[in-house]
């Protein structure tokens, strides 16, 4: 299937169109030819991604196609019991939470949901979550925690939702909440940022032992929206692209700031492109650091926690 | 014109207009009455320093890490270089950075105390505010005393310097955490304005959240709230007391009082 194209990638999109089409009418003569184009089509993906501006990146981290917390739970985990609501107000769509199974691991699987389909992404608000996803996915994680169950967390959210509601319930108090408990729950933690890593929705559950990035992801204090409307009043085509080079919110940025400790290589051309071989990138990285995490003693775990958040920031 | 002209030639420093009830006021008075119009009781802005005037004993301020400096790690640069803003606002506030942190004490009580000050860069959390608070939290669990934070905080995170204010929310949690875990005791004040990432952290961690009378507090700002929703914002939206009536709040106090009230507090939460 052809990706739907991003507005850097018109030469890309014109030559999966006409792979698209010379596949699909087959034949010996065409292999050649197809072949030729391949090898262009890939040079093409590599020179481009190879060299993506921070905000082709916040495209590509939104890209219609790319997989989302239901995919990689499809494509990475053996098994999910979803655990819903937050036992006093609701069950936020936007935030899942449940048991699954990882290889040899039990986890408990925390992550933001965005949605595909308009119904769906109106049910979760596009993967913005309300205080309640944040109190329900801490009350979870303490479930976790009590039977030592290391926690997988995929972050992928725009911001926390800005609502009359979520003012009236709590999002300040709620996000600080989770941020202050999961600095001190004893168990293992392991964050991705698999999309849109936006601001402090993204950080309420983005505390862990090990925190990691997707390739093409972004993590961000502001989106570049909220940034050139602040600072260039508007946000447009010529405004947005300053704002994202500007916050530096790339996995190559975050990784040199030590704000991140690995990043996730995605396919060529982006994780929407194969959805199978990013899945299962991230289903190697979790394995790989929740090996290393189970071993350590809950003390040794909290110190090397509160050491890794202690000393981020920059000051003469 | 350099600006000491355009001070002496100008009487509007003398006299201020209040926001609420539009009494003119005459500022000494103003200044005399806690930076709170005598009229209708609005709260003024009050700085870093009036504020350790207001509520600890005289003299007792012993002030932490008063040279840290920001820096641009970014090289952000919007209408200006951020570098330079620094050096700006540093000049416009005599402060180093938006907090200002020390031990004193408040009625006889031995406290440490972090403020926000929203005259720097609207009291955004970069680094140095971040460094400071978590130091600050770190001795008051090494001093086993009660730790007061007061946030004045426009911005929230500060986006000049990007990824790294957001992990100050994440440092400063994980040092009152340590603090709580150690059985101390920690009252946050929340001053106008108290938003976003300094919302959404410090600001409601506390065992008790004060606040001052119709402060601006929440997490998304109002135009962001209204473009996303496209409806109009009830009255009293965010303020202290829509945070008192939807259970966020313990108390809502005058400034006058703050001093007393948390004296009193601090004398129901043994720490021994």
């Amino acid at each position: 299937m052809v990706p739907e194209p991003l507005p850097f990638e018109a030469d890309i999109h014109q030559l999966e169109l006409l792979l698209d089409k010379l596949e699909g009418a087959g034949g010996e003569g065409a292999s050649d030819e197809t072949r030729r184009m391949k090898r262009e089509h890939r040079a093409l993906l590599k020179k481009t991604y190879d060299n993506l501006s921070p905000w082709q990146t916040v495209e590509v981290s939104r890209h219609k196609q790319r997989p989302q917390f239901l995919d990689y739970l499809g494509l990475c985990f053996e098994e999910f019991v979803e655990l819903h609501g937050d036992r006093a107000f609701g069950d936020d769509r936007a935030l899942r939470t449940g048991f699954a199974r990882l290889g040899e691991h039990k986890i408990l699987l925390v992550g933001h949901h965005k949605g595909r389909t308009l119904k769906e992404r109106q049910e979760c608000f596009y993967g913005c979550t309300h205080p309640e996803g944040y109190r329900k996915a801490l009350g979870k994680m303490r479930i976790a925690a009590k039977f030592r169950v290391p926690i997988v967390c995929l972050i992928d959210t725009p911001g926390a939702y800005p609502g009359i509601g979520a003012e009236e319930r709590g999002q300040s108090q709620l996000i600080a909440t989770s941020i202050l408990e999961l600095t001190r729950l004893p168990t293992p933690i392991v964050c991705v940022v698999i999309g849109e890593g936006g601001s402090g929705g993204a950080l309420g559950i983005a505390i862990g032992d090990r925190v990691s990035m997707m390739q093409h992801a972004y993590y961000s204090v502001i989106s570049p929206e909220g940034c050139a409307g602040i600072l260039w009043k508007t946000a447009n085509d010529e405004t947005k692209p300053r704002a994202a080079s500007a916050l530096r919110m790339t996995s190559r940025d975050l990784q040199q700031f030590g704000v991140i400790d690995d990043i996730i290589p995605e396919p060529l051309g982006g994780a929407h492109r194969s959805p199978r071989d990013a899945a299962d990138a991230l289903k190697k990285h979790l394995q790989r650091r929740l090996r290393e995490l189970v071993s350590l003693s809950t003390e040794e775990l909290l110190a090397k926690r509160y050491e890794k958040f202690r000393k981020l920031g920059q000051f003469a | 014109m350099s600006s000491s002209e355009i001070k002496r030639g100008v009487p509007e420093g003398l006299w201020i207009k209040c926001p609420t009830c539009k009494a003119t006021l005459f500022k000494k008075d103003v200044e005399r009455n806690l930076n709170v119009c005598e009229q209708c009781q609005h709260h003024f802005y009050t700085s870093a320093g009036d504020r350790i005037a207001q509520l600890l004993d005289e003299n007792t301020f012993e002030e932490w890490d008063a040279n840290l400096q920001p820096v641009d790690t970014l090289g952000f640069v919007d209408s200006q270089p951020y570098s330079k803003r620094i050096v700006d606002q540093q000049k416009k506030t005599g402060l180093k950075d938006a907090a200002v942190t020390g031990r004193g004490f408040i009625r006889g009580r031995g406290v440490v105390i972090g403020i926000t000050d929203f005259a720097f860069m609207a009291g955004s959390m970069g680094s140095v505010v971040g460094e400071k608070l978590a130091r600050a939290a770190e001795r008051a669990t090494e001093l086993r005393v009660p730790l007061i934070f007061v946030s004045g905080s426009g911005g929230g995170a500060r986006m000049q310097e990007g990824i790294l204010s957001l992990m100050q929310m994440a440092k400063i949690s994980a040092a009152l955490a340590k603090y709580d875990s150690a059985g101390g005791l920690y009252i946050c004040v929340l001053t106008n304005p108290t938003m976003g990432g300094v919302a959404a952290s410090w600001a409601f961690q506390g065992d008790i959240t004060l606040a001052e009378p119709k402060a601006m507090i929440g997490f998304a700002g109002a135009r962001t709230i209204k473009n996303t929703i496209r409806l109009e914002l009830p009255d009293g939206f965010q303020t202290s007391e829509f945070l008192m009536k939807h259970g966020f709040v313990d108390r809502i106090v005058h400034r006058r009082d703050l001093r007393t009230e948390v004296a009193q507090l601090i004398d129901y939460c043994d720490m021994k």
